[in-house]
């Protein structure tokens, strides 16, 4: 294993080894949900063909606000990992997660996702049932929420997969988090028909926090600590201020300032 | 903000650089689609195997040639700022000679049998269809012509997926013609989508799979993760048809397929039933 930690404030890590960071089970989808929310309830299944285990919704408290939780988790021990394609959602894993934020603006519950996915499960069923639909839909109906909604990468936020629930208000990314077009791998083995030279690829690909900053792609990178305590307790602060903010906006105004945050790209 | 600036070229339609007009009769050519060898000329104006009834791939502007009434293009000029990936601009600026198209969309206002609609029409010649952040922009600025003017858009797509060379600026792409997808949607008017061969992964994961209607050409290719992907994550082979028009209408995600020739009277049609009738 990596010796995680003793240099990580210390100088700034190669995108490389922040991909590599990205992948390691820093934090788990249910630690996460624990340690910023109380309450929570889990909720299960699309209503319309399963329930995907890789994509974890419910409602919870927020400092005492009720808010709609969704989370794409790749699993702690081999048996849940493989379950859960190691984080790679199905179509009724999307359409659980529609069907989720639909029910969270019914009740005007801020939405809150979290994000760890190398891309949606690219198999034979769910291609079948229609993957590229079910990520479609996701984004197009996350434009019409009239809740505040953010988006949090916490490991890898891989493609199409990781922006069906990401088409959001804020997006934010923990320090070794990344967010990309296509794993370096593939990148690699697109462009220069080597997948060995991922490292390269990640180099030039501008998948870190630092570098989805600067272009605006998202608005905060969430530092990181061995105190994973302190990590939610500076999460759950700011969540709820953002939120005091956005919930402060008409629902027309939220909605347009939603689409134009996409429009400028 | 200068979003309804669009730069409306009114030049007619050339077609001198077609890849129809550089393959001669006499060329014999095997079907991608069922393999039936056959001459260029059997394929028809409308380039369909007439063994299957697959429709070849076209330029984006053979199909206006053979879809319309009329195109007034939109956009035609619409510059990438800075494509700053090693070796892009060069891959950008031979595509745009070979398809005399300033992106891998051409998108303009036309008339179909009659019927006014904003057209958008993907070409996968250019660059593989890949969404590059002006293709985003072109069908963007297709959407909100079409708002503000009350249009209808049909949109044929065809895409090969992201953009490489743009990384996260193609994925955003399909959030941002997502926004603009839902308010066309909102002031009650119809989006017609024709997925035509190849439509495949970004596209498919957004404005392709959008419509309010869906029609596709037969035999095409339609999915969101490519097929030899799928196989190596399933340890399988697919079925022959898995990813093919027919597939997906049987899976409930396409409304009709219709044949090329027959396209131009079909959408007329669908559009004319949406029009907005004073009570
Ligand atoms: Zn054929």
């Amino acid at each position: 294993m990596v010796n995680i930690g003793l240099n990580l404030f210390k100088h700034e890590l190669t995108p490389a080894e922040v991909v590599k960071k990205s992948r390691e089970d820093r934090f788990l989808a249910r630690e996460i949900i624990d340690g910023i929310f109380t309450d929570f309830v889990e909720l299960h299944g699309d209503r319309l063909s399963g329930d995907d285990m890789s994509v974890i919704g419910g409602i919870a408290a927020l400092n005492g606000t009720p808010v709609t939780v969704i989370a794409i988790d790749k699993g702690i021990d081999i048996h849940d990992k493989l379950s859960k394609r190691n984080g790679s959602p199905e179509p009724w894993g999307y359409r659980k997660a529609q069907r989720l934020m639909q029910q969270a603006n019914k009740f005007h519950r801020p939405i809150i996702t979290f994000i760890n996915t190398p891309g949606a499960f690219p198999g034979k069923t769910a291609e079948a049932q229609g993957q590229g639909e079910a990520i479609a839909t996701s984004i197009l109906e996350s434009m019409k929420l009239t809740v505040p909604m953010i988006a949090i990468i916490y490991g890898e936020g891989g493609s199409g997969g990781a922006l069906a629930l990401a088409t959001s208000d804020q997006v934010w990314m923990f320090q070794n988090a990344t967010y990309s077009i296509l794993s370096p791998e593939g990148f690699a083995s697109i462009l220069w028909k080597d997948s060995k030279r991922a490292d390269e690829a990640a180099a030039v690909m501008g998948l870190t926090p630092k570098d989805l900053l600067a272009k605006k792609v998202i608005e905060y990178v969430i530092p990181e600590s061995r105190s994973h305590t302190r990590v939610f307790n500076l999460m759950r602060k700011r969540l709820d201020d953002e939120f005091k903010q956005l919930n402060a906006l008409s629902p027309q105004d939220l909605i347009k300032q939603r689409r134009a945050r996409f429009r400028a790209f | 903000m200068d979003l309804y600036n669009n730069q409306k070229s009114t030049s007619k339609i050339k077609r001198d650089a077609s890849v129809n007009d550089r393959i001669p009769d006499g060329l014999f050519l095997a079907c991608p689609y069922c393999g039936v060898q056959m001459y260029n000329k059997q394929l028809g104006a409308f380039r369909v195997c007439d063994h299957c009834g697959y429709g070849f791939r076209l330029q984006a502007r053979e199909r206006v040639e053979l879809l319309t009434d009329s195109f007034e293009e939109m956009d035609s000029e619409i510059e990438m700022m800075n494509p700053d990936f090693p070796g892009y601009a060069d891959k950008l600026a031979r595509a745009k000679s070979q398809t005399e198209l300033g992106e891998s969309v051409l998108t303009g206002v036309a008339k179909i049998e009659g019927e006014k609609v904003a057209l958008g029409i993907m070409d996968s010649y250019f660059m593989m269809g890949s969404l590059g952040s002006m293709t985003g922009e072109k069908i963007t600025r297709l959407f909100e012509y079409a708002t503000e003017n009350f249009l209808p858009v049909v949109l044929f797509t065809a895409s090969g997926g992201a953009r490489m060379q743009e990384g996260i600026n193609s994925l955003m792409q399909m959030a941002k013609v997502s926004a603009v997808v839902a308010a066309h949607q909102e002031a009650g008017l119809l989006y017609l989508v024709v997925l035509t061969d190849p439509t495949t992964g970004g596209v498919t994961a957004s404005f392709a799979m959008q419509g309010d209607i869906t029609l596709a050409e037969p035999h095409a290719l339609i999915g969101f993760a490519g097929a030899r992907v799928i196989e190596s994550t399933i340890h399988e082979k697919l079925p022959k048809d898995f990813q093919r028009a027919e597939t997906l209408m049987t899976n409930g995600f396409v409304d009709q397929i219709v044949p090329r020739s027959e396209l131009n009277q079909v959408i007329a049609k669908i559009v004319k039933l949406h029009h907005v009738t004073e009570v």
